[in-house]
């Protein structure tokens, strides 16, 4: 019986990682109406940075966190000059198949370089143990991690000049701009850290499973599932459908064979969206 | 003369906000209703309720006997209810013909391809847009934008149409042509629901007006005694130039 | 913004009329003859894989092209219906005939079902919950017994001797793909000139706007999806039976559904001879690349490449520049 309360609070912890990565599609989508078919690719190009930075250049593991993020953000300026810049105020289809072609191109090149084949990083720490079950250190660690960024992202959104000028934009483009924000700009540092948070967020996951290039598209359904439960361009609805996610899928495993997982998500993913389609948790605006 | 649309107490809220609250009022068949307020009045919001855009949270719409609350916007469309939007919505790849036919297809009169178009034609004959029918709607101009929406919606045939300020952004000339238009559709039958903010305009087409104010219905009456109504003088006495306007000055 | 192909306005022919009706009718003619003429057994297996994707591309074109949504998990069709037929087939004994209709119906009454499910998701929701479709489908396939599981099923060469032994079996196979293929063509030259196509090209320009001008848009999406799943079904049905085998791997692969989703806007998304051209042009590049050594691998790249250089310069495709430089051709073509 512990048992399974021990898989719902490891469930937990990891989804706290899922709400992290939702944190970054459910920003663009909040401030720009658009959904970032990368976003997976992200995720991945996060973890394959912590395998290379660890491995070929024995970065401390932990301390890719912020080089991670930089890098994500970097590259998120760029996905966004490519793709999404022209997309913007376009019908939705546009970007969909714009950010969807980009990552075609970014997955095809990393596994024709890099092949399909698992990574692993190891990452010795001691866990915490209650009676038979050792909750695993790097669980714990990466949720800790996450609460810290999404206060930091709390902190950003609410209390600087910048973080109001994104939510500015978010609820008004043309008044915001109307007021003096320049726009373009804020919406492509948006993109940037919502790219960014995708980046980290795969680092994390990296210090807690192995994967391969390929990974991208489980971990950009469990995001777009926390998203449905979450609600749109909210960072605390992410934070605590990714726990809700965690939870399910605490559940889950101690009874369920893993190749049905994902069908289960996706069935969660239809269900709450036909059900609520502003999410679950969504905070309302009034 | 029974009324084509009752609304009965109709109510809604969004989150925290009271945007319309327990409205009534009728329309009878042949008439223009107009309907006026101070911005952010609920005038727009009481439309999305009518033709079903917005579930209301309490009260009943009943158009041409049949109680519509709650009913999908497409089969309000084929009882015979039309509507434009305050902003144009056209369907912007296609031609004004295509726009129109659309309208034509799918509203009251459930018409096959080839008599939709012809209706179409009458449609944007009425509003004079018939010399650019195949236009695509996208170059179209602002003015040419606003007929199509409202050409859209006669091809319907409708017997309510519902005019979500047509005159907006127009210069005096186009706005001149437009009530030349609305008076033109009210003669072949059609009974008109009006939203508008310039208030020469809707104070001479109108049989009657409904003034709202904060979602609640203000005064009902004839245009001169709702002009003269010192309630809604004081609801817009925060625009003493609307205000000036409501008396003709 | 998109140019959209939409019925020219002054028709007074009827669709028989009409000069494309007899293009597409020559297009099939040059399908069915070109390799008969000769006995050309290799020109014939490109033409089919060319037909293939038109079939797939045409009836994506549908959702994709006419109503705005992106099925991104359109392969679920062809994978499921080539199940169907080669389960009915291979354990059932049916004849072909028979086994490819049911395939057809029962495919597209789960797609009715489904549609009527997830097409009330807009947008990004709509195109991932296809995936998932897929991808529940795939996981169903994987764990079912009488389909084989995950090593699928092997078809006995007996079957074809029904259709005069393998040799000729292949051919009449051929034809009938050509004959799915023009079916398709018709079927999206027919919706678009009716009713029901005006009714989803209004969907695709606003769907709001639409329902408010009377479109009933829940019923037309769901419609339009069920018609879009049949009729590539059937072709997953001929296409599984040729290869006398079938796993889910392969069946649900969704590389095949996304270069049909290429090959739409490198055509020209809602126009009809759009898919046909994209699938003709884009087979003609796929067969270069993979001839080529550096590139072999970089498929996915050089389509991923494509797609996101229509979206951004030409997002009406080919079509689209044709009808920019030549405005007559819409008389003829669509």
């Amino acid at each position: 019986m512990f048992g399974v309360f021990a898989s719902i609070v490891d469930g937990i912890l990891v989804g706290a990682v899922y709400g992290l990565a939702a944190m970054g599609i459910t920003l663009i989508w909040g401030v720009m109406d658009v959904v970032n078919l990368t976003h997976g690719t992200l995720i991945v190009a996060g973890m394959f940075a912590l395998y290379i930075l660890t491995s070929a250049l024995g970065v401390p593991i932990y301390l890719t966190l912020l080089p991670i993020f930089v890098g994500g953000f970097l590259l998120g300026l760029a996905l966004y000059w490519i793709a999404v810049h022209r997309m913007v105020g376009r019908p939705p289809l546009m970007s969909l198949l714009s950010t969807f072609s980009v990552n075609l191109v970014l997955i095809g090149i990393g596994t024709a370089v890099w092949g399909t084949r698992l990574f692993n990083v190891a990452v010795t720490l001691p866990g915490v143990s209650v009676e038979r079950y050792t909750f695993p250190g790097t669980h714990i660690l990466a949720a800790v991690l996450t609460a810290a960024i999404a206060g930091a992202l709390y902190l950003f959104l609410y209390s600087t000049r910048l973080g109001k000028a994104i939510r500015a934009v978010a609820n008004n483009r043309e008044a915001a701009e109307l007021v003096g924000i320049p726009t373009t700009r804020v919406l492509s540092l948006a993109f940037g850290l919502g790219c960014a948070l995708a980046c980290v967020s795969g680092m994390l996951i990296g210090t807690m499973f192995p994967f391969t290039l390929l990974s991208g598209d489980t971990y950009q359904l469990k995001s777009f599932v926390v998203t449905a439960l979450g609600g749109l361009g909210n960072p605390t609805g992410a934070l605590l459908g990714g726990i809700s996610l965690g939870l399910i899928e605490g559940l889950e495993t101690p009874f369920m064979p893993v190749s049905w997982t994902l069908v289960i998500e996706f069935a969660i993913f239809v269900a709450v969206l036909i059900a609520f389609p502003s999410g679950i948790f969504r905070r309302r605006r009034s | 003369m029974t009324a084509l649309l009752v609304v009965e107490n109709l109510t809604k809220r969004f989150g925290g906000l009271l945007a319309v609250d327990k409205l009534s009022f009728d329309i009878e068949t042949h008439e223009i209703l107009g309907l006026i307020g101070p911005n952010g009045a609920g005038k727009s919001t009481v439309f999305n309720l009518v033709n079903g855009v917005f579930a209301a949270d309490e009260g009943r719409v009943v158009f041409d006997g049949h109680d519509v609350t709650g009913m999908p916007p497409y089969r309000i469309a084929h009882l015979g209810l039309a509507r434009t939007h305050q902003i144009v919505q056209p369907l912007t790849a296609m031609t004004v013909l295509e726009n129109c036919t659309v309208g034509a297809c799918f509203g009251r009169e459930n018409l096959s391809i080839s008599r939709a178009r012809e209706a179409a034609r009458e449609a944007a004959e009425l509003v004079d847009l018939a010399d650019r029918l195949s236009v695509t709607a996208a170059q179209l101009t602002i003015a040419g934008k606003k007929r199509l929406e409202l050409a859209r919606a006669l091809s319907a045939r409708p017997t309510l149409l519902l005019l979500d300020e047509v005159l907006a952004g127009l210069n005096p000339t186009e706005v001149e042509h437009m009530i030349g238009v609305m008076r033109r559709i009210r003669e072949r039958g059609v009974t008109i629901l009006i939203i508008e903010h310039l208030m020469q305009a809707i104070m001479s087409l109108s049989d009657r007006i409904v003034v709202l104010n904060s979602g609640r219905k203000l005064a009902e009456g004839k245009p001169a005694e709702v002009a003269n109504n010192p309630a809604v003088v004081e609801a817009y006495l925060g625009d003493p130039a609307l205000a000036a306007e409501l008396h003709g000055h | 913004m998109t140019v959209l192909q939409v019925p020219a306005t002054a028709q007074r022919a009827t669709l028989i009329g009409r000069p494309f009706f007899w293009i597409i009718a020559l297009v099939i003619a040059v399908f069915a003859a070109a390799p008969t003429i000769g006995n050309d057994v290799e020109l014939r297996e490109s033409l089919l894989l060319a037909a293939v994707y038109i079939t797939l591309a045409s009836n994506l074109n549908i959702m994709l092209g006419y109503c705005g949504y992106i099925n991104f998990g359109s392969i679920v069709f062809f994978g499921l219906g080539g199940y169907i037929t080669v389960y009915l087939l291979n354990t059932r004994g049916w004849p072909l005939g028979g086994a490819l209709l049911a395939a057809g119906f029962a495919v597209s009454a789960l797609a009715l079902l489904f549609g009527l499910g997830i097409l009330r998701l807009r947008g990004a929701f709509f195109a991932l919950s296809t995936i998932g479709i897929n991808e529940a489908v795939q996981a169903f396939a994987e764990n079912f017994e009488p389909w084989g599981g995950s090593a699928g099923i092997y078809l006995s060469t007996e079957l074809f001797q029904p259709l005069g032994g393998p040799a000729r079996a292949l051919w009449i196979i051929y034809y009938l793909l050509v004959g799915v293929m023009g079916l398709s063509l018709y079927l999206s030259y027919a919706i678009k000139n009716s009713k029901f196509g005006l009714g989803l090209l209004a969907i695709g320009q606003n769907e709001d706007a639409a329902g408010v001008l009377g479109v009933p848009t829940p019923f037309y999406k769901a419609i339009a999806y069920s018609i879009s799943a049949f009729l590539p079904a059937i072709a997953g049905g001929l296409y599984f039976f040729k290869s006398a085998f079938i796993q889910p791997s392969d069946a649900f692969d969704l590389t095949l559904s996304t270069e049909a989703i290429v090959i739409v806007m490198l055509g020209g998304q809602g126009s009809i001879a759009g898919p046909a051209l994209g699938a003709y042009l884009y087979e003609e590049l796929r067969g270069w690349l993979l001839t080529s050594e550096t590139f072999a691998n970089f498929q996915l790249v050089v389509a991923g490449t494509l797609l996101l250089a229509i979206v951004l310069f030409t997002p009406g495709g080919l079509m689209g520049w044709l009808y920019g430089r030549w405005p007559r051709l819409r008389k003829v073509l669509e």
